[in-house]
């Protein structure tokens, strides 16, 4: 994939090692570790309520890339994420209140607890697809967060919401945004990272050519079953830990917080970013959520200013932003951001002669 | 066996409803290829339009009914033209993303215009109840099971008889064939919309009169979606006796298990049929050549 773009003028690759690596020329690194100390110093810069969006818009990029694996890689459709998370939010927080586990165990049991999950859901991709497998995930999507609630109201806490305990690594205390900042930024590195390397090895190549035609891809020797049922059980560990994050990060947890319109949310947010590409993903949870943001700020001034139509500012104007700019993206600019990123790079490289 | 038959027919009651919503999304389905999940937007848009018109501005009954079908097949159409027929020829996801954040944003229009308060449509059928043995019905119920029962008939004696019916078969076959046979994709596209806002927002109207005009109409229009699998995407009568199994079984289990249940019975099910026999029990099996 990032072969296929053309390099700036006199970049050429010397060794094997060079052109397969994901960060390939020294001035990249420069780039990258500038963003990666940017993204550290954020919590001494931010504060309030722009440091609670940094760290939900990290928490949204781990959902977002395992959405992505599947979604955008495998092609398989998934509209159930949130319930996903709800299972990995409730499961952590149930081994550390019930089970006693410390956090650092609690995240990947309860990763896997939600990507056992994902697969039973997924099972049915064996069989269907496009939208009878949306059907089977918008059915997670539904069943999940009412078991949440009914089947042991005693544990759960059933409607009312269950309180979760900050996390505690080796004695230290996540108590604030800006702490809990640096755990989930970690995470929404990391699962940037493996989304990457996932889909430049033969798992990814076997998730791309499922995508393309699941068919040929099982005449080809591909095992389409075993490479479907793995991308549902990644996906479903990134929901997980997503799940686990959000459980820890809000510390108080209730089914109302993973409904369908969450789903809906993530997917939107995989389109406009550039569905099937690491960045894009990444474009697009920072741009709906900031877009959400701006509007709800701009929907509450507008309130002040015209207290009669207070209702309508309070309640419909981001509903109605959000809905839009989903719908103008997938209407004017299918591909998503990451498209115009793209083309704006390979403009600036054959700048002078662009054409 | 009296507790059964009385869960059994309100269930079918409510069924039938289901069944023409799924009918709903299954005429666009069949014509275009997309699968609408904003039904449950449009219907509730047709139920608060008509709450509009019959309470807010007292038209008399039959009247705001029109005006009430007028503007939903309104709706159907300007979505139509605005936000799909650009993405012909896109994959499905674009589509479905799109028919889903249209529903967020006619919910969110819903709640501009109308407010969060949830209102009361009087009803026009006899208040009384009828009575069977130790069964009960509700007037309400039996009506709305009837209508739905007439436009589903209807419908499909559209489909199947008239010359417009047999474009849109056509068209769903293969758009480029129907094109080159000098049929109108485009305005079977719309026809197909149009149609498809009227019956959502009769559902809505039949659902309202009995639940009320509320935020919580769209959620209700899910239940027809494991209806459509069980009836397989391509019949309408498929759709239709899907959305009858859906209501009967939901009031079963709601009546034998807990009344919770009720809520996750239609999506249990629809996981085991996706799984037993994904393409449902009327749907074409289709073979893929690549």
């Amino acid at each position: 994939m990032a072969m296929n773009h053309n390099r700036p003028c006199g970049t050429f690759d010397t060794s094997y090692e060079q052109t397969m690596s994901v960060v390939r020329t020294p001035l990249r690194w420069t780039i990258l570790i500038i963003f990666i100390v940017a993204i550290f110093v954020m919590p001494r810069v931010f504060s309030g309520r722009l440091l609670s969006l940094a760290n939900l818009i990290g928490i949204s990029i781990v959902a977002i890339q395992g959405l992505n694996l599947v979604t955008g890689y495998c092609g398989q459709m998934n509209l159930g994420q949130t319930a996903f998370m709800a299972v990995g939010a409730y499961s952590s927080a149930l081994f550390i209140s019930k089970l006693g586990f410390p956090w650092l165990l609690a995240l990947p049991c309860s990763a896997i607890t939600a990507g056992l999950v994902a697969l039973l859901f997924g099972l049915p991709s064996l069989r269907i697809k496009g939208f009878y497998l949306a059907m089977a995930t918008l059915a997670a999507q539904f069943i999940i967060p009412t078991l949440l609630v009914n089947i042991r109201p005693d544990i759960t806490g059933g409607t009312h919401s269950l309180i979760v305990r900050p996390p505690v690594i080796a004695g230290f205390k996540f108590n604030t945004q800006a702490e809990m900042f640096y755990l989930i930024m970690i995470c929404a590195v990391l699962a940037t990272y493996l989304t990457k390397n996932i889909v430049r090895t033969g798992v990814g190549r076997a998730f791309i050519a499922i995508r393309d035609n699941d068919l040929s891809a099982e005449v080809m020797g591909i095992n389409t079953f075993y490479y479907k049922s793995l991308a549902f059980f990644i996906c479903g560990l990134f929901a997980g830990v997503a799940g686990c994050l959000w459980a820890h990060w809000m510390r108080a947890i209730n089914p109302d917080n993973f409904t369908i319109m969450g789903s809906i949310w993530y997917l939107g947010m995989l389109i406009v970013g550039g569905i099937g590409s690491t960045a894009g993903a990444v474009f697009g949870v920072v741009f709906l959520r900031v877009i959400d943001f701006i509007a709800t700020d701009v929907s509450l001034s507008l309130g002040q200013q015209f207290p009669e139509h207070m209702a309508f500012f309070q309640s419909a104007f981001s509903v109605l932003v959000q809905g839009l700019v989903i719908v103008l993206f997938v209407v004017i600019e299918p591909r998503g951001l990451n498209e115009r990123w793209q083309l704006f790079k390979a403009s600036y490289r054959l700048h002078p002669f662009n054409y | 066996m009296d507790t059964f038959f009385q869960s059994f027919l309100s269930g079918a009651a409510v069924g039938m409803v289901y069944g023409l919503i799924a009918v709903g999304i299954v005429f666009i389905y069949r014509a275009t290829a997309v699968f609408n999940f904003a039904v449950g937007s449009m219907m509730a848009f047709g139920a608060y339009l008509m709450w509009t018109f019959y309470c807010q501005l007292s038209l008399p009954f039959w009247l705001s009914l029109v005006f009430t079908l007028l503007g939903s097949a309104g709706l159907g159409l300007i979505t139509e033209r605005l936000c799909l027929r650009p993405l012909i020829g896109e994959p499905i996801l674009s589509s479905v993303l799109l028919t889903l954040a249209l529903s967020y944003l006619i919910n969110g229009m819903i709640v501009g215009f109308w407010g969060t308060v949830d209102h009361e449509l009087p009803s026009i059928f006899p208040k009384s109840i009828i009575h069977l043995g130790k069964v009960s019905l509700s007037h309400e119920w039996l009506w709305s099971f009837m209508i739905s029962f007439v436009i589903i008939l209807l419908l499909s004696l559209f489909v199947r008889r008239s010359r417009i019916g047999l474009l849109m078969r056509a068209t769903c076959e293969d758009h480029v064939i129907a094109e080159a046979r000098g049929i109108s994709v485009e305005s079977i596209f719309s026809l197909v919309w149009a149609i498809c806002g009227l019956i959502t927002s009769a559902a809505g109207i039949l659902l309202a009169l009995q639940l009320g005009v509320s935020q919580s109409l769209p959620l209700i229009a899910f239940k027809a979606f494991p209806a459509i699998i069980f009836g397989g995407l391509e019949s309408i009568l498929g759709a239709c006796i899907g959305g009858l199994l859906v209501g009967i079984l939901e009031n079963l289990a709601g009546t034998y298990i807990t009344s919770w249940v009720m809520e996750v019975t239609p999506y249990v099910i629809l996981l085991l049929v996706l799984i037993i026999r994904p393409h449902g029990l009327f749907g074409l099996e289709r073979i893929e050549r690549i």
